[in-house]
């Protein structure tokens, strides 16, 4: 008998091994996702009647989901298309970049990966701020745009709400989403980018492929799980700011993040705000279920 | 087939209590309690005889600076009295600063602040709540004897209890004079073509929506829900129209200088304290909105007597003199237009610190407004204001 407990208890010892080394993991997600994520949940249910001084209950009061859609069902398109672009934006840029990065930097490649990842060296807030700067009425960026007509092709395209100036507006919004999370992109991207062998572009053009053709029937749908991860990875927060519409929008650009954070601390109305909050979260899971499985990727990067 | 049945009748069982659970949680677990405090229970030990600190919170650009040879108003607090002062800016929006501290001071835990320093309504809602100290009076005889009269009793606080007016002051328009004409009036700002998305104002619905009131005709201390609906339509489209181009907190003085906005509504102070000669401020045609920012002592503060010490001292005439001469803001303690002349002799007329009776009569305080009008009102303000 005494043999058989001591063939027994290494055993044992490996099958608890597996949740000790999840425990970390396991608490930090209790502890930061699925409290507060059943907290959000209850507060999306709240009475509506309270108030932040006189507290707040739960009552199923599930009619808090219609009126936050009714009321700002306008800032949650708006947020998916400012998102949107941004992401288009980034991925068109990005897969140059980190193509560039991938196949043709050649001994510059190291220095270029530190480039996309410097700025993060930097507050978010501190560089979103200096494109005030950058983009300021009476700047040069603006004065070189009026000149080359930028700025009345982007009135023109309702980007901007008048044809003298950046700041303050949709353009300004969505050029401070997209500068901000293209490194989101252009690192996925390169990772998938740069596992790609070499072999396989030479091989379809030894086989007659134009180098478009390559691209398209080879390359591109080799990088696909970087383009999905890297899309992910930047419509997400981006659709969520509200940095960037607060310090380079206008009144007229409130994305639903800006609504979020109002309702929470100048308006104390929690009730909407976690509904709105539950909204956002439910359109940002089933866009990204859909668009995995319409990528049909497994792996992602 | 037996063995099957348990183990899904086992899982149906796991699943059923984990939905029950998980419904318990939803409807038990995270409900917010009430936020009312009682003062006289959640306070703190003062421990103001053995560590000679004091934490406060303020608004940026409010307290004179060393400078060369200059030496501030709290520098000679330290020197007088011994007290490290921590003093950080870090109050910009009063809607900003309840919901930073509301988690603390509504559940009696400590905000690690000695004082901090809220405009009228603010301070009077903390009041209602019982997050805030009651004052010792015994220790404060320069704030009951020096508090200019129009600031001695407000409704709130009817003996100045509870609060200390830090600075007070107006609200009214600047503009740029270098680049656009003359600005006289809140409704130019609203409707003039040259200041198309070239205009900013305050995210202080009180201040903002009171000039909306003013110019569609009504009362900021006295209006009905119609003059409200009016003054707000007037901002809808205002805002429709891209006239204004942001709403923001103490940050609008670096755009008007920049010259990314040419017209604000601007705080009186200010744009005195700019040091930009082209930025001129005035009071509108439809009058001036007058507040005070007032200094409070909240619940568990830990060096409550080293604070009081800090408002006695504010309450010299001397000090708030030269306190008035840096800031430009109304000085609300008696006796320091006397001593402004020892202090700086240009500023003893300067209308900004010592109003006139003429500028007094135009200026307008906005009605106190329930829990539940004031969301109402939020609500309207904010989706005219996009934040």
């Amino acid at each position: 008998m005494a043999t058989l407990d001591d063939v027994a208890s290494p055993k044992a010892k490996r099958k608890l091994t597996g949740y000790w080394l999840i425990l970390p993991g396991a608490l930090w997600l209790g502890a930061f996702f699925v409290i507060p994520f059943y907290s959000l949940i209850s507060a999306s249910l709240f009475n509506p009647k309270g108030s932040p001084l006189t507290g707040y209950n739960m009552s199923w009061h599930f009619h808090n989901f219609v009126s936050a859609i009714d009321q700002y069902h306008a800032e949650i398109i708006r947020s998916l298309v400012y998102a949107g672009i941004a992401t288009l934006t980034c991925l068109v840029v990005g897969y140059v970049l980190a193509y560039a990065i991938a196949f043709k930097a050649g001994r510059w490649q190291n220095l270029m990966l530190v480039m996309v990842i410097a700025p993060f060296f930097t507050s978010f807030l501190l560089r979103t701020l200096s494109w005030k700067l950058i983009l300021s009425d009476d700047g040069k960026v603006v004065s070189f745009a009026n000149w080359i007509h930028l700025t009345n092709v982007l009135h023109w395209v309702h980007l901007t709400s008048t044809d003298d100036r950046l700041l303050a507006t949709p353009f300004a919004v969505i050029a401070g989403l997209t500068y901000n999370f293209l490194p989101f992109m252009v690192l996925p991207l390169y990772a998938s980018l740069e596992k790609i062998d070499i072999r396989l572009i030479e091989a379809s053009s030894d086989l007659y492929a134009s180098p478009i053709r390559g691209f398209a029937k080879v390359t591109f749908p080799l990088s696909l799980p970087g383009v999905v991860a890297g899309t992910l990875l930047t419509f997400i927060p981006a659709a969520g700011d509200y940095i960037n519409a607060t310090l380079l929008g206008d009144p007229n650009t409130r994305m639903v993040g800006n609504v979020i954070q109002g309702l929470f601390t100048t308006q104390g109305d929690f009730a909407n705000a976690g509904a709105l909050s539950v909204i956002l979260m439910v359109i940002i899971v089933g866009m990204v279920l859909v668009y995995v499985r319409t990528a049909g990727t497994e792996e992602l990067v | 087939m037996a063995e099957l049945d348990r183990r899904t009748l086992l899982k149906g069982a796991g699943g059923v209590g984990f939905g029950a659970i998980s419904l318990a949680a939803l409807k038990w677990g995270f409900n917010a309690p009430d936020r009312k405090q009682d003062p006289a229970t959640c306070k703190a030990t003062d421990l103001s005889d053995t560590q000679k600190r004091f934490v406060i919170s303020n608004w940026p650009e409010y307290i004179d600076e060393d400078d060369g040879k200059y030496v501030s108003t709290l520098s000679e607090f330290e020197k007088e009295t011994g007290i490290k002062v921590s003093y950080t800016a870090d109050v910009n929006d009063n809607n900003e600063f309840f919901a930073k501290v509301s988690n603390q001071l509504g559940s009696c835990s400590s905000s690690k602040r000695d004082m901090f320093v809220l405009t009228d309504w603010m301070a009077a809602r903390m009041i209602q709540v019982g997050w805030i100290q009651k004052l010792d009076a015994s220790k404060v005889p320069n704030l009951h004897d020096n508090i200019i009269d129009s600031l001695a009793a407000p409704g709130w606080d009817k003996k100045r209890d509870y609060s200390a007016p830090w600075q007070s002051g107006l609200t009214g328009i600047a503009y740029n004079k270098k680049k656009v004409k003359e600005v006289k009036s809140f409704q130019e700002l609203l409707t003039r073509s040259d200041l198309k998305g070239r205009v900013s104002l305050l995210t202080e619905m009180r201040d903002t929506m009171g000039f909306a009131l003013l110019a569609v005709g009504a009362d900021p201390a006295k209006f009905t829900d119609a003059d409200w609906q009016k003054a707000i339509e007037s901002m809808r489209k205002a805002k429709r129209d891209g006239q204004v181009r942001a709403f923001t907190g103490n940050d609008y003085v670096q755009d008007l200088s920049a010259g990314n906005v040419l017209a604000a509504e601007a705080w009186s102070g200010d744009i005195a304290n700019a040091g930009d000669d082209n930025l001129v401020w005035i009071p509108p045609e439809e009058g001036v909105m007058i507040w005070a920012d007032n200094m409070l002592v909240p619940n568990l503060a830990t060096h409550k007597s080293n604070a009081e010490k800090w408002i006695n001292y504010y309450y010299e005439p001397e000090v708030a003199a030269k306190l008035a001469a840096y800031n430009s803001y109304i000085c609300p303690v008696k006796g320091a237009q006397e001593a402004m002349k020892k202090v700086d002799k240009d500023q003893v007329d300067n209308e900004l610190i010592f109003p006139t009776e003429k500028t007094l009569s135009i200026s307008h305080r906005f009605m106190a407004l329930d829990e539940f009008q004031n969301r109402t009102y939020e609500k309207d303000f904010s989706d005219v204001t996009g934040s």
